[in-house]
């Protein structure tokens, strides 16, 4: 079973609809003992980092990631649910991520070309680094694979735990991984058939 | 870098697509759900809906239907319609819509992209406006096309982004139906004015004007229709080989 987090931000009908459709029970929770049963855990998240951080640590819910990820069980972060496992975001401010992953969350205006938009939001190809092994969460996922971004900070500092990039006149991260935490600034309940193999890889691991 | 996008757009009444030449004439077309997954495996990148009930019954109808293309289908959803408060963004939210476009809501209540981009974010707040020139000036109309409200719609999209509107969809009146190509004047005039993404909608009739729309106005970021695609005289994945061939960034 897969625990899908809930600590009020964001709309989860989507993504609790994704794995009923590769066919994976998941549930909606906050339930610390329902989490802990669970085989994995999907920590979603849309809006700005500093509330969203905030929830997490206001319902306690920041203690069980944590607690979760020391076990070794797999754990999905997905767009600002990804950016929350780094140590430090500066959306607006400076605020504490969880620290699963070593790096900091920085505006993409600071990397890409002026002029171009944002936030960095559409269909985009993956593009795996060169020298390290495909990440198991893209079992199903060729190199060029578009799959669905909308965001406006991005990793940085974190080069070791990329598992692939989105070209947006710079390079800008797309996937993290650190022993059993994984991360996609992209939403792969979005991004189609694509998207749902690497849910699918991820249910697999 | 980003791919263009393809979007069709879907207007549902009493639970079934419809679509009007010009706004008038509706006519039905096929069941949401068959042609939302029609179109997810047929290549498009996103689906529009927007909602043409007036009736409370309609309304609900429509959320049903809307749950039931987001249990089904995992590409981004937009929806639009009756969207006139905060409360209707978050009854098509919980729904699955991904983004919510309002067009008249706006003119009625000028506060509702200000509070609805504070509350979920710019990303999720669509301007929809439809457009059609009054001596010579690009004028803002409303309630399906039918209201002249006398607003020069250049300024009324620079006031939307201003407050938070993070995506506009341009509907010209005077191309939509007739199927000439998009109204590439009224969309270079947008584009010049704004920096977020950009939808040309109305006059699309065949490949070539998805190619000419976006080969003349690079700003361009999406292009959406319905009828042509509805009755098959483009295939979305056909459109997107083409335009890929003519060396336009798209997903395959």
């Amino acid at each position: 079973m897969t625990a899908i987090i809930d600590y009020g931000v964001g709309n989860l009908f989507s993504l609790k609809s994704s794995f009923a459709f590769i066919g994976e029970e998941a549930v909606v929770t906050n339930d610390k003992d329902i989490i802990d049963k669970s085989d994995r855990i999907i920590l979603p998240g849309v809006g700005a980092f500093g509330d969203a951080a905030e929830k997490l640590r206001e319902s306690g819910l920041d203690k069980v990631v944590k607690e979760q990820a020391a076990k070794g069980k797999p754990i999905l972060g997905i767009c600002l649910g990804m950016q929350l496992l780094f140590d430090k975001s500066y959306e607006y401010g400076e605020h504490e991520g969880l620290g699963l992953i070593k790096g900091s969350v920085k505006p993409i205006e600071d990397v890409i070309d002026k002029g171009l938009k944002i936030p960095h939001i559409g269909w985009n190809g993956l593009i795996f680094p060169k020298n390290k092994e495909k990440s198991r969460i893209y079992k199903y996922t060729n190199e060029g694979d578009c799959v669905y971004f909308v965001h406006s900070y991005y990793a940085a500092d974190c080069e070791e735990s990329v598992t692939a990039y989105a070209e947006y006149s710079a390079l800008l991260t797309a996937s993290v991984e650190n022993g059993n935490v994984y991360g996609t600034q992209f939403h792969p309940e979005k991004s189609g058939e694509v998207g749902l193999g690497i849910l699918k890889a991820f249910c697999e691991l | 870098m980003i791919t263009k996008r393809i979007i069709p757009c879907l207007d549902v009444k009493d639970g079934r697509v419809v679509k009007g030449v010009n706004f008038l004439g509706l006519s039905d077309v096929s069941s949401p759900v068959d042609l939302a997954r029609f179109y997810s495996d047929g290549g498009a990148d996103e689906l529009v809906f927007y909602d043409i009930t007036a009736s409370a019954e309609g309304r609900t109808l429509f959320t049903d239907i809307l749950k039931k293309v987001a249990e089904q289908i995992f590409i981004p959803l937009t929806v639009g319609g009756g969207i006139n408060t905060v409360e209707d963004f978050d009854r098509v939210l919980k729904c699955g819509a991904d983004k919510v476009s309002v067009n008249s809501g706006a003119i009625k209540n000028p506060s509702l992209i200000l509070d609805a981009a504070k509350k979920y974010g710019d990303q999720c707040v669509v301007l929809s406006v439809d457009v059609k020139r009054v001596d010579g000036r690009f004028t803002v109309f409303s309630r399906g096309g039918r209201d002249n409200t006398g607003m020069d719609a250049i300024e009324w999209i620079k006031k939307c982004v201003a407050n938070g509107a993070g995506e506009i969809v341009v509907n010209s009146i005077d191309t939509d139906g007739v199927k000439n190509g998009f109204d590439l004047e009224m969309l270079d005039a947008v584009c010049s004015v704004v920096s977020i993404p950009v939808i040309a909608s109305g006059g699309a009739g065949c490949k070539e004007d998805f190619v000419k729309l976006f080969k003349t106005l690079p700003k361009v970021d999406a292009g959406l229709a319905a009828s042509i695609f509805h009755f098959g005289e483009v295939d979305i994945r056909d459109l997107k080989k083409t335009l890929k061939n003519e060396g336009i960034n798209m997903r395959i």
